[in-house]
């Protein structure tokens, strides 16, 4: 996801990248939510439980990864951006 | 009959100093130390001369002397300030609001006694 | 094997590992050396108390019944975690913002700092945690039980409610040791964190090894223990759909909302950036604890078969004759059953205090906060015995559940009750629109329909529900059924419960909402709350109050303890450009105080403290937004302009002062100048005059000697204040040696106060001499003159019937306070006191110059401590601050 160390010049395309980074982290919990629910749509009876059950720990691990290595990118990208600490994407929409 | 002076001071040892040198004179000397109180006392019992200090507490001898001033029966008093500032500006504050004679302290008892009854008899 | 009183001494050890766990980490905080407590894997492993005995025991039985669906439990969490960026980050930032101490704290300040909504979310925490606090007890007990019966006969004698009772007690009193040490919320409970932590390690290596002896030691590796997963009983992969996805729901709801998770989480959190790392080492400390369940259960039901599946963590290792095995397994299992109450019951206990007792002492006591006694005492107290109270129901709940239901059915009834505040917290944090009328409406219909189908049928048939109404409805009717609302029979008991009192919550919540209107302080909170990451800074909601600082002071001082509260006062006194103790009464400094206060006592009861003592204002908050009666948007606007135009007055204020101090200074000197000539003028006249009367001659013996005194004293007068002016002039000019020595503060007390006070006067002085025996670097014979002039002082001006002086040394010799119990020193004279030749009073009385504050404040600076009027003590108090370090030698 991240490409090499942005340079000064590209500021402008590294905050986007850091909003997107943002998404991504809103959206993980509805990724793994998703995958979780997923053995509940195999067929009854048929699936070996120890499938089920190996699926839904290859999961949790994967998430885990993926949450790890973007809680180190959201607060490099947090500390790589002084002032107001959230660009306008993060504002809740007015009434 | 013995004429009254009224002292209007509030530093023990020149009452003192001054009672003792009037009344030696032949003078009746009051003393009354309070400035706030010392109008009432004044217009209690009118002296024939009023030397007055200009540092009391309560009030001023400034502001008792505008009063006095102020009072038409008391208008023509003989009023003698004391100060021990000995600034010009006391002193100019204090002919302006009408004090018959002003006097700087550390003053000489033979100067005193002078102006005492130079003041009276005028 | 092992006795009875094997196991107990082996509990007690561990216990007494874990005190000196706790106190070393309290010691080590207390000297501030809390770097590593503070780590973000020391705050990942506290959240691991949402892994109770529940998980520990509860989950292997759970799987031995249900197959996978004990996972949901973990998942749910896993989810919260994962998705920190959008919700735990903004609940973290808002609890440190405003100060949360408590869920129920939470609600109360996000719904206009409510006292009846923090009293619901009390009752509801209360209710809803007491059965889980009784799972604890019960698994320590059943955990024993198992040993018991391994055992066989040496073990006679032994009573579940015993080992319940005493499990009770002793977590009572080492939850009232670490977790009532202090009263701010923001001085963290180190201790208990730490000791949490290191249970969490316990927990999870135990069960972690009894898993790998099962897989390996017992199941032949993954492959075979595979293979005999899908031999097993619950092979059959039949999972119900709705029941997965509402476990899953619940469970997840459950991290935010159990009191002991949010304490853990947000109030206990000394760092945002700690929540980064828990995000994916949170999830990956569940994924490893459930990964074992399985297989432990299916060992279980293969080599066990009939016995209570709860209990296989101890009953595999004891039946292979792992007996170091199965301790370890019963440590772990204790770990995760100590570390949850501890934790739950500190939760619980503030809130308790905090929205129940302290309001309702308040009320009581309607005199309003300037309350005599002290305030802290009461809110410790209070929270002491919340704790023992707490307890004393989990334990009760323990004795009438008769502790024979399944661990897991339990766990659930606590989860469906706390979560009851979901609705509330999230349409808070999230929807400007959400009223305290719609909360309490949400969370008094959830709480009733959750007492209704879970929490009164869950105590057993008969014990409060009869069976009759169980079976037939109250008043035989069958549509209010507990366990089948409006007819719903068919599903099942918990997600029955679930759905009726969650949907007619929130449906409520939003209704009542949409109807009403929120009040101002409502408002006011809901934009700070719902937009805390536009402004972490603070709007204004308090406007220039009647109540004078002093008075605020005194009533401080009464909470946070007088050193905090003085510390908390000068700050804000410097913060506005002014020096000393009394910052002016802006509407900054009262919100700041505000949220000082909320730290102690909890949000309603800081602002209602300090709402009684700033009513009788112009201005209220209310008066001011029904007159700017606008959307909240231009009023955060204003509230910015307002602070900005806030700012530029500070500085205009700052400049005035400059300018105002400068014309003071010519004019001080034209003052000081005509004061030196009417004190030089006033003993001479009275020198000239008697002079000269004794220069005339005619007096008798006795006069002469008389006016000979009155030279000599006169002359005396002359000279003690040529004195002082010289002195005041050295040290004005920082002139003249210190001569600095290591003395002992006591000595030079004892010298001042010999040289102050004539032997047999009235004057009454109260030391406390341990506190004295400080040794210092500095000017003995300079700082002893300075205490002369304070201790005199106070002889002469205290005018109490029975004069006292306290002298009191505070921060270990750093400051020496003299206190009187006179009337003390009007605000608007204390200002001048250390000016030269102020005197307060007449001069006949004083009988000194008024140069003695003068001289004692220059000879401070040139020591490099200071001298400062102390308001609000009750007398004249002065407090003179010693040098840090000691002052240069060099000067000449």
């Amino acid at each position: 996801m991240r490409g090499p160390e942005p340079r000064p010049l590209f500021l402008v395309r590294a905050s986007y990248r850091r909003r997107r980074l943002r998404d991504a982290a809103r959206l993980a919990p509805a990724a793994a939510a998703l995958l979780w629910t997923l053995p509940l749509i195999w067929p009854r009876g048929e699936t070996r439980i120890s499938v089920v059950l190996v699926y839904l720990f290859v999961v949790w691990g994967l998430s885990v990864a993926v949450a790890a290595l973007m809680a180190r990118a959201l607060l490099r990208a947090d500390a790589a951006e002084p002032g107001p600490r959230d660009a306008p994407d993060e504002r809740e929409p007015p009434e | 009959m013995a004429r009254r002076v009224l002292l209007i001071e509030d530093e023990p040892n020149i009452i003192e100093a001054i009672s003792f040198i009037l009344s030696r004179d032949g003078w009746t000397v009051h003393t009354h130390s309070d400035g706030a109180t010392a109008l009432d006392r004044v217009r209690a019992h009118p002296p024939d001369l009023v030397i007055l200090d200009a540092m009391l507490p309560g009030l001023s001898g400034f502001d008792i002397l505008g009063e006095l001033r102020a009072d038409a029966g008391l208008g023509d008093l003989p009023v003698m300030m004391l100060t021990a500032r000995g600034q010009d500006r006391d002193r100019a504050l204090a002919m302006r609001l009408g004090a018959t004679h002003f006097m700087t302290k550390p003053f000489s008892n033979a100067e005193i006694l002078d102006r005492v009854r130079a003041l009276a008899r005028a | 094997m092992l006795s009875f009183n094997g196991l107990v001494a082996i509990s007690a050890t561990y216990v007494a590992f874990l005190f000196a766990v706790a106190f070393a980490a309290d010691r080590r905080a207390a000297r501030g050396h809390d770097g590593w407590l503070r780590s973000p894997w020391i705050y990942t492993l506290s959240l691991s108390i949402y892994c109770t005995a529940w998980t520990f025991y509860g989950a292997v039985g759970y799987a031995a019944r249900s197959g996978l669906e004990y996972l949901t439990i973990y998942l749910g969490p896993s989810l919260v975690m994962l998705g920190w960026w959008w919700l735990l980050r903004k609940l973290v930032r808002i609890g440190r913002a405003q100060r949360i101490t408590s869920i129920a704290d939470l609600v109360s300040s996000r719904f206009g700092k409510s006292t009846s909504l923090g009293v619901i979310v009390t009752l509801l925490a209360v209710v809803g945690v007491t059965p889980y606090i009784a799972l604890q007890l019960q698994s320590i007990s059943q955990s024993f039980a198992v040993f018991g019966a391994a055992g066989g006969a040496r073990w006679h004698g032994l009573d579940a409610g015993s080992v319940a009772l005493w499990s009770a007690a002793g977590l009572a009193l080492f939850t009232i040791l670490f977790g009532t040490r202090n009263l701010d919320a923001n001085e963290r409970h180190h201790g208990i964190v730490m000791a949490v932590a290191v249970e969490a390690v316990v927990k999870l290596g135990a069960l972690v090894a009894v898993g790998v002896f099962v897989v390996w030691g017992l199941g032949g590796g993954p492959a075979g223990m595979l293979a005999r997963i899908d031999a097993s009983p619950i092979a059959a992969w039949e999972q119900s759909g709705g029941r997965w996805v509402a476990y899953t729901a619940l469970s997840a709801a459950a991290l935010l909302c159990l009191p002991r998770m949010f304490q853990v989480l947000v109030v206990e959190n000394a760092d945002e950036s700690h929540l980064a790392t828990a995000s994916w080492a949170f999830p990956l400390y569940l994924l490893v604890m459930s990964l074992f369940v399985v297989p432990i259960a299916v060992m279980g039901l293969e080599l066990l078969p009939g016995t209570n599946p709860d209990m296989f963590v101890l009953t595999l290792p004891l039946s292979q004759g792992r007996e170091g095995l199965a301790v370890w397994a019963f440590l772990g299992g204790f770990s995760s059953a100590t570390s949850m109450v501890l934790v739950a019951t500190i939760a619980l206990a503030t809130m308790v205090s905090n929205h129940i007792v302290v309001p309702l002492w308040l009320r009581a006591r309607s005199g309003g906060a300037m309350m005599s006694g002290d305030v802290r005492s009461v809110v410790l107290t209070a929270r002491r015995l919340s704790i023992v109270a707490v307890l004393g129901l989990g334990y009760l709940y323990f004795r009438l559940s008769g502790g024979g239901a399944a661990l897991a059915s339990i766990g659930l009834v606590a989860f469906v009750g706390v979560v009851q505040v979901l609705p509330a917290m999230i349409g808070g944090l999230f929807w400007r629109g959400a009223t305290r009328g719609g909360a309490a409406a949400g969370l008094l219909a959830g709480f009733g329909l959750w007492l209704w189908t879970m929490f009164l049928p869950s105590v057993g048939d008969g014990a409060l529900l009869s069976a009759q109404v169980m079976a037939d409805g109250p008043w035989g009717l069958d549509w209010l059924r507990p366990r089948a609302l409006f007819g719903a029979a068919t599903l099942d008991p918990v997600l029955h419960a679930a759905i009726w009192s969650l949907g007619i919550n929130t449906a409520l919540f939003v209704a009542v909402s949409l109807l009403s209107f929120p009040g101002p302080v409502e408002r006011l909170q809901g934009a700070q709350f719902v937009n805390v990451f536009d402004h972490s800074d603070n709007p204004g909601s308090w406007m220039r109050g009647a109540a004078e600082a002093e008075d605020l002071l005194v009533m401080a001082q009464r909470i946070l303890g007088p050193a905090e509260a003085q510390q908390v006062f000068a700050r804000a006194a410097g913060a506005q450009g002014k020096a000393g103790w009394l910052p002016d009464v802006t509407p900054g400094f009262i919100q700041e105080l505000e949220r000082e206060l909320a730290g102690s006592v909890g949000a309603a009861t800081a602002h209602a403290m300090l709402g009684q003592m700033t009513q009788g204002a112009s201005v209220s908050v209310e008066d001011l937004i029904a007159v700017a009666d606008e959307a909240a948007q231009i009023m955060e606007y204003s509230t910015r302009l307002e602070q900005k135009s806030a700012e530029l007055e500070r500085t205009a204020g700052a400049l005035r002062e400059a300018n105002a101090k400068l014309t003071a200074l010519s004019v001080q000197k034209d003052a000081f100048l005509s004061q030196i000539s009417h004190e030089l003028r006033t003993p001479m006249t009275s020198i000239r005059a008697f002079s000269e009367i004794l220069q005339a001659g005619g007096l008798n013996p006795q006069e002469q000697t008389r006016f000979a005194g009155i030279i000599g004293e006169e002359a005396g007068r002359l000279t003690r204040l040529l004195d002082e002016l010289l002195d005041l002039a050295v040290l004005e000019s920082g002139q003249g040696r210190l001569d600095v020595r290591a003395v002992r503060l006591d000595e030079m007390i004892d010298r001042a106060l010999a040289a102050a006070l004539p032997e047999g006067g009235s004057m009454k002085v109260l030391r406390r001499r341990a506190e004295e025996a400080v040794a210092l670097e500095t000017d003995a014979d300079r700082l002893t003159q300075v205490f002369i002039n304070l201790i005199t002082n106070a002889r002469k001006y205290c005018d109490a019937p029975a004069p006292e002086l306290r002298i009191e040394v505070r921060d270990a010799g750093r400051a020496v306070d003299f206190i009187d119990n006179g009337s003390g020193i009007a605000p608007e004279q204390s200002r001048v006191i250390f000016e030269k030749f102020s005197r307060l009073g007449d001069p006949g009385k004083a009988g000194g110059a008024g140069l003695g504050l003068a001289i004692c404040r220059e000879i401070m600076s040139r020591l490099g401590g200071a001298i400062s009027y102390l308001p609000g003590q009750g007398g004249a108090a002065f407090r003179v601050a010693l040098p840090a370090t000691a002052p240069s030698l060099s000067n000449a």
